[in-house]
């Protein structure tokens, strides 16, 4: 541990320095990857939804012995037609989801398990969804979501720096793709607990987003008056700066929501806090992922387009190899590693 | 926000804040005290209980928009039908914003399909002439012996056993076939009909408002206003009962098979625009004129979701939930310890002074504003371990940042304070804006979780304003962080220093 904290202070002080900003394209093409296969996925097997957005009937049984053809003789027997998904819950659950039934096929379905499995009715739990609710919720999440990245970057454009609130935008926009994306890959349900997840992931992605960033509005004050750091040689010492404070709001972000995830699927094997912790868990990972090499190398880019700051950038490369051993410069940072020169020609190669 | 905006000064005396933090609880946990409340108000996924969600729509074969009162109209008469049920603690309400609102139905215990079949129905508005009335209570004798004219006995002794002050009889819905002779109760259970069979419709009319005549001594009124169909069969309704005798010349508003108001008619009105009048007050008036504009436009009800938990599992999720907070909130505590060494104790501090905010807030707000704790909210909570904690994070990484610059701990405390506030104000702003919108965005179990993931935000605003950072500073002034010692969590080493700065 304190070996990592003494990592904190030669990170802070640039003596380590991860090039983080020059290798952008790195990273860019590890996203756009994953962002394409996102794409794809959701494209070819799209996501799994779960009979709220559907709509449909899900009923759960408690009983010592759970059997898959008892509740599938049961569910037969009371007269519904059409596939039924059959799952055993734990050690002492079995669930029944069905398509849009009637009520009185609700009622009939009910009676039919708690006669097989003999139980109450009233302990049976149930879940009905209207066909119609699926397209509300829908609806409502989307709004929810773009009401959401429309007031953020208000919010941040006046908090910090227009061009913050972009990039730090842009980060979000990819967390919620490749998050998506992951769920279309992998299978898993989505339920309405799935989206709360999502929508949380994005205050959650912005956090620690914000932390750094205003790191980098710190450091990039006054820089124009300087001529030591281009911006992006600035952006990345913030980057490194906070990159241990990132990590740790991090892990201590993903501790509770691992604790739900383990509890929730453990000891309830589905529902809300299953779905919602998964999706938070696997956000938050996206979301450190994007807040360190994905924000800030948009944000640099994105203001080493201003007139001043390429001045600035002229000023610092005149003066040489002064600045060179912090610098975030392609050449330099990638000299400090040891592998740059082999990198150079291919990086060229891809433009 | 406001309020924890206001910077606190860097000369603190972090000795009162934490003496008024302490006042403000021992006030939090005495009002909990007084009120009596004892246990937060659980969800119904974590005690059992059935859940309804309705979607207002427009009923089939009517043009028109849904609007605001109508929602509002349809929450009373399905309130109303709940409330038969006579179950404690039953809830009926609206969410989410406009028109765009969905009827949020929750009834505690073992009353699943009962309360699935009664709150779907759409509610009818009619206008059919009285028979006969009396007093709610149920008084066999004298009412059986004078029974109405026209009506069958069997009519007359099911009026004269109806008892208006039992909840089940007060429940309406299903019992108002338009051409049945209808025996029903007056919505307040004070009174009870003999109904004939409805003669004009609630889709009828076509307008209703509720007005004030100045000249008649500030009296307030009802005026509504039929369609073509609606002005000619009032015209015949008024024009035959107005000469009858009492109770006969009165024709009774019924909503959803319970009698709303009951005028007599004075004048035939072939007009097709009446006035009721009476000693209605502002908000009678605009309540009748409500009804009739609802029963213009009566809503359906589309089941969006229904919900039956049994208090098995209910007391499943109760555990599940609990055990997830523990375990996270453990997680976090070690490795707080294990990276800030005794410096996690001000963090550890924190989190058992924000929890128990949280707590008495759970407390104060069921009792205030019916808030109810569910599955969502709980996890809702759970997450907000790990933002309340980043904020911690971010005030402590700042103030080693301070002292890599050269900086004693007494003044890095303050001197990073200035400038960790200004991040984790923005950046828990950002969160804010996530719950509140997600809060107006959605239904049930997302606003419980919107809803506790906001108030922790808020909560944790005011914990590092008034306890950790207070906290942080009486602990620079003492000796054993000052020194450097390899456990404090602010030693040279631990900060990457190679040189110990001086104690």
């Amino acid at each position: 541990m304190s070996k990592f904290s003494g990592l904190g202070g030669r990170l802070y002080r640039g003596e380590t320095s991860v090039d983080f900003i020059g290798r952008r394209r790195r990273w860019y093409m590890v996203s756009s990857l994953f962002v394409l296969l996102s794409i794809g996925a959701l494209a070819v097997q799209g996501l799994q939804l779960g009979i709220e957005f559907k709509g449909g009937s899900s009923f759960t049984v408690t009983t010592q012995s759970p059997s898959v053809t008892d509740a599938r003789e049961a569910v037969e027997g009371a007269g519904v037609t059409g596939e039924a998904i059959i799952q055993i819950l734990g050690d002492d659950k079995v669930r029944v989801q069905t398509g849009s039934l009637e009520q009185g096929q609700n009622d009939a379905v009910q009676d039919a398990l708690a006669a097989k499995f003999s139980v109450d009715v009233s302990t049976i739990d149930t879940q009905i969804i209207g066909p119609s609710w699926g397209k509300e919720i829908t609806r409502k999440a989307l709004y929810g979501l773009f009401g959401f990245l429309f007031v953020v970057m208000l919010y941040l454009a006046m908090a910090l720096e227009p061009k913050m609130a972009v990039a730090a935008i842009i980060a979000v926009i990819h967390d919620v793709f490749i998050t998506v994306g992951i769920y279309a890959l992998v299978g898993f349900d989505v339920t309405p607990a799935t989206i709360i997840g999502f929508l949380t992931i994005l205050g959650y992605s912005l956090y620690d987003t914000v932390v750094v960033f205003d790191k980098v509005r710190e450091n990039t004050k006054s820089i124009t008056s300087t001529s030591t750091k281009t911006y992006s040689q600035a952006v990345n010492l913030a980057v490194n700066q906070t990159i241990v404070r990132s990590a740790n709001t991090s892990i201590v972000a993903l501790l509770p929501v691992a604790s739900i995830l383990f509890v929730g699927a453990g000891l309830l094997g589905a529902g809300t806090l299953k779905d919602l912790s998964l999706a938070l868990f696997i956000g938050l990972i996206v979301g450190t992922y994007s807040s360190i090499f994905i924000a800030p190398p948009v944000l640099a880019q994105l203001r080493e387009k201003e007139p001043a700051m390429q001045a600035l950038a002229k000023r610092v490369n005149a003066r040489g190899g002064n600045s060179g051993e912090h610098s975030a410069s392609p050449v330099a940072a990638a000299a400090v590693n040891g592998r740059g020169p082999r990198n150079q020609p291919k990086r060229k190669g891809r433009k | 926000m406001s309020t924890t905006n206001k910077p606190i000064k860097t000369t603190s005396r972090p000795g009162r804040t934490l003496a008024i933090l302490a006042l403000v609880l021992v006030a939090m946990a005495s009002l909990v005290f007084i009120q009596g409340s004892t246990s937060v108000r659980l969800g119904l996924d974590l005690r059992g209980g059935t859940s309804v969600t309705l979607q207002p729509r427009i009923a089939p074969g009517d043009e028109g928009k849904v609007t605001s009162e109508a929602i509002d109209q349809a929450v009373s008469i399905i309130r109303q039908r709940v409330n038969s049920l006579g179950v404690a603690e039953s809830e009926v309400a609206a969410q989410g914003s406009g028109t765009n609102r969905q009827i949020v139905i929750s009834v505690p215990g073992d009353t699943g399909r009962r309360v699935v079949e009664l709150v779907g129905q759409t509610a009818e508005l009619r206008f059919r002439q009285v028979l006969a009335s009396a007093s709610g209570i149920p008084a066999a004798a004298d009412a059986a012996a004078t029974p109405a004219p026209g009506v069958s006995a069997e009519v007359n002794a099911k009026f004269a056993a109806l008892d208006c002050t039992k909840a089940e009889n007060l429940q309406g819905t299903g019992v108002d076939a338009p051409t049945d002779t209808l025996v029903t109760c007056d919505r307040a259970g004070g009174a009870k009909y003999i109904l004939a069979p409805a003669e004009v419709l609630g889709r009828q009319i076509s307008k209703a408002s509720a007005g004030l005549d100045t000249q008649a001594g500030s009296a307030w009124f009802v005026s509504l206003t039929f369609n073509n169909e609606g002005t000619s069969a009032f015209a015949a309704l008024t024009a035959r009962v107005t000469s009858l005798p009492e109770p006969t010349n009165q024709v009774a508003i019924v909503l959803d098979g319970l009698v709303v108001s009951a005028p007599r008619i004075n004048e035939a009105i072939p007009s097709g625009s009446a006035q009721i009048t009476g000693s209605f007050t502002q908000l009678e008036a605009q309540d009748l004129a409500n009804v009739l504009k609802y029963g213009a436009l009566p809503l359906a009800f589309d089941r969006g979701e229904v919900q039956q938990v049994s208090p098995t599992l209910g007391a499943d999720q109760l555990n599940a939930g609990l055990l997830a907070g523990a375990l996270g909130l453990l997680l976090v505590v070690v490795f707080t310890l294990l990276y800030y060494r005794a410096l996690g104790f001000v963090t550890v501090g924190s989190l058992a002074i924000a929890g128990l905010m949280l707590y008495l807030l759970f407390l104060l707000l069921g009792e205030w504003i019916g808030f109810t704790l569910t599955l969502a909210g709980i996890a809702g909570a759970i997450v907000a371990i790990g933002v309340t904690a980043d904020s911690f994070i971010v005030y402590f990484e700042r103030v080693r940042d301070e002292m890599r610059e050269g900086r004693s701990l007494r003044t890095a405390a303050e001197t990073g304070w200035v400038r960790a506030r200004r991040t984790i104000l923005v950046a828990d702003f950002v969160s804010l804006i996530a719950a509140v919108l997600l809060y107006v965005f959605s239904v049930g179990g997302v606003r419980g979780f919107a809803f506790t993931l906001g108030l922790t935000t808020i909560i944790d605003l005011i914990i590092i304003f008034v306890f950790t950072k207070p906290a942080l500073v009486l602990v620079s002034r003492s000796k054993f962080y000052n020194s450097g010692h390899p456990l404090s969590g602010f030693s040279p080493k631990s900060l990457g220093m190679a040189i110990a700065k001086e104690a």
